[in-house]
């Protein structure tokens, strides 16, 4: 059999996404029951969700705002009047016998997500993105199953891609993109372990310079950027090597199992795949205007790739370090309040500051830069002690850890411990004349060559100063009283 | 005119056990409904855009607030099999969850 590396050469992996995004919503999309996750099982439902007789679905505004925001972000085209259908199935997670979903004429068509790869940004195209209701979470146990409800009828928008990623890496990228994205936008939490981001690929696999796609399996159950990747690239190996076999690729629903590191084909009871989509005729048209289109325009946050190229450009940074900016937004507007209080900076100071200091201490206290006891102005007011050579920058580091554990502003802990940095030319000269009478052998040693000794004189003039010798001036001032 | 494998297949959709007789006896009424819509599909409607409502009609929205949700003893009331407060059915796919 072919190594796989060998069969890649001639064919072309084929992947398209279907990714679930749980809108960050009070209530339920079609009925007020709350979506609080980990409430006690079946405690979120009401007639609706039950199925009963005689109810009514009633569309959550909230569920219109938050998918509108993700439309205009992706540059998709927004339907004016979308539609509500009706997809049928009976699961026991799906009281009504359908889940009401949209079908073809979904709210938003034909946008994009600009995914940042190494060295390249890749716009991937969105088929569409439509509104649907979750269903129930039922939990398998031998000969019978758990169903828990709480979960249906918690609102979903579905983004599905053009199939056009060409591998795993790519579609792990695109999912930590939509993920960036749509916390960006706080449409959703986006926390995988959650549910709340959830992932199905179609895979096919084509002879390079074909056109047509070939055969695709579908793979459910993928919920972590690890498994995106693990599952495709498992699954890529497999079709490769039943058709070198030479097998075919049979049209087929596999299940990915994380633990064990492979899919199966999924067998369900639900053999006949005929939803019977219709028009769902308790909801009328949704319609978009323009006053709620304006609103939603006018509130867009600058988007991560938009940032990411201002960064590069206006603050000299470095790429990664724009990257990393962008990869939270709470970082990255932390960022933009610590450039404005401290305006002229590159911003590479202060991102060095920021990712270094600051996020090391978050971490070690488990807190997220939102709830950052150091506010953007206070770090920049440090960043400008340590500059303009007030402090060095290992002082520096010490009043960050006093003013991060007090909230004590920097420049009064500078005052009240006398930990400014000697830059007094006469003082410091003075000193290490002192310091080079009382090592006169060392002086002499260095003189004839032991090059090694510079760093003893360095260390001698920061213990008589307690660090607080401007490191620049006292080297320059060393080597001219040392005489080389 | 349907074929019974047709109505065999629209029995199994609707979860409707029906035997020979039954099979037999829809494969005649619903052949006949069919008919009748092959007859209203024949009108030209070119022009026309299709209609999912009689009347014309906005969807309603609503506030996103919280209301009182049914208890769990409420919800679980037509319950024929629980387990605790999780309802209790045949597996319907084995070994995982969805």
């Amino acid at each position: 059999m072919a190594e796989l590396a060998q069969l890649l050469e001639d064919w072309e992996p084929v992947i398209g996404l279907e990714v679930h995004v749980q809108l960050a919503t009070a209530t339920k999309i079609f009925s007020p029951s709350a979506t609080t996750f980990g409430a006690p099982a079946n405690s979120l439902t009401d007639p609706l969700v039950m199925g009963m007789p005689g109810t009514l679905p009633v569309f959550n505004r909230s569920v219109l705002e938050l998918a509108l925001r993700l439309g205009v972000a992706t540059g998709s085209q927004i339907r004016s009047k979308s539609r509500f259908a009706r997809k049928h199935y009976f699961y026991p997670d799906q009281p009504k016998g359908y889940q009401i979903s949209q079908f073809d004429e979904p709210l938003c068509e034909n946008g994009h997500i600009d995914v940042i790869l190494a060295g390249a940004v890749k716009r991937v195209k969105l088929e569409r993105i439509h509104l649907e209701e979750d269903a129930g979470k039922n939990t398998h146990v031998g000969a019978v199953s758990h169903v828990d409800l709480n979960r249906a009828g918690v609102p979903l928008v579905e983004v599905v891609t053009a199939p056009e990623l060409t591998s795993s890496e790519e579609a792990a990228e695109f999912m930590r993109s939509l993920h960036r994205l749509v916390r960006w936008l706080e449409i959703s939490e986006a926390d995988m372990e959650k549910g709340q981001l959830r992932c199905d690929a179609n895979v096919s696999v084509r002879l390079r310079g074909e056109d047509r796609l070939g055969t695709r399996t579908e793979l459910k159950n993928i919920n972590s950027f690890k498994f995106v990747q693990n599952a495709i690239d498992h699954e890529i190996a497999r079709q490769l090597r039943l058709i070198d076999s030479g097998g075919q690729v049979q049209r087929e629903t596999r299940l990915w199992d994380a633990t064990l590191g492979q899919s199966a084909p999924m067998r369900s009871k639900e053999e006949a795949n005929d939803y019977r989509y219709f028009p769902d005729p308790d909801l009328p048209p949704l319609v978009v205007d323009g006053a709620t289109m304006a609103n939603i325009l006018r509130a867009l946050p600058e988007l991560p790739a938009a940032r990411f190229e201002r960064y590069q450009k206006m603050q000299n940074l470095s790429a990664d370090d724009a990257r990393t900016l962008v990869g939270d937004r709470a970082l990255a507007d932390y960022f933009d309040t610590a450039i404005k209080a401290r305006p002229g900076d590159t911003g590479r100071t202060i991102a060095n500051w920021m990712l270094t200091e600051l996020l090391g201490a978050l971490n070690a206290g488990g807190i997220t830069v939102a709830q950052s006891p150091m506010p953007p102005e206070r770090l920049a007011a440090l960043v400008v002690l340590v500059e303009t050579g007030v402090i060095s920058g290992k002082i520096g580091k010490e009043i960050f850890e006093e003013s991060y554990r007090t909230g004590e502003e920097p420049a009064a802990i500078v005052q009240r411990r006398g930990v400014q940095q000697i830059s007094d030319e006469p003082l410091l000269t003075a000193i290490i004349d002192s310091v080079v009478k009382r090592h006169q052998k060392q002086a002499e040693d260095y003189a004839s060559g032991k090059d090694g000794l510079f760093g003893f004189f360095v260390g001698q003039v920061m213990k008589e100063t307690q660090g607080r010798a401007n490191p620049v001036m006292a080297t320059e001032l060393l080597h001219k009283r040392l005489g080389r | 005119m349907l074929t019974r494998k047709e109505v065999e297949e629209i029995a199994f959709l609707a979860r409707l056990h029906l035997d020979d007789d039954e099979l037999e006896k829809m494969q005649g009424e619903l052949g006949a409904m069919l008919e009748h819509f092959g007859v209203i599909a024949g009108v030209d409607t070119t022009d026309i855009p299709p209609m999912t409502h009689a009347v014309p009609l906005e969807l309603p929205m609503r506030l996103d607030v919280v209301m009182p949700s049914l208890t769990t003893e409420e919800a679980l009331t037509g319950t024929p099999r629980r387990d605790g407060d999780l309802i209790v059915v045949p597996a319907i796919i084995v070994g995982t969850e969805s």
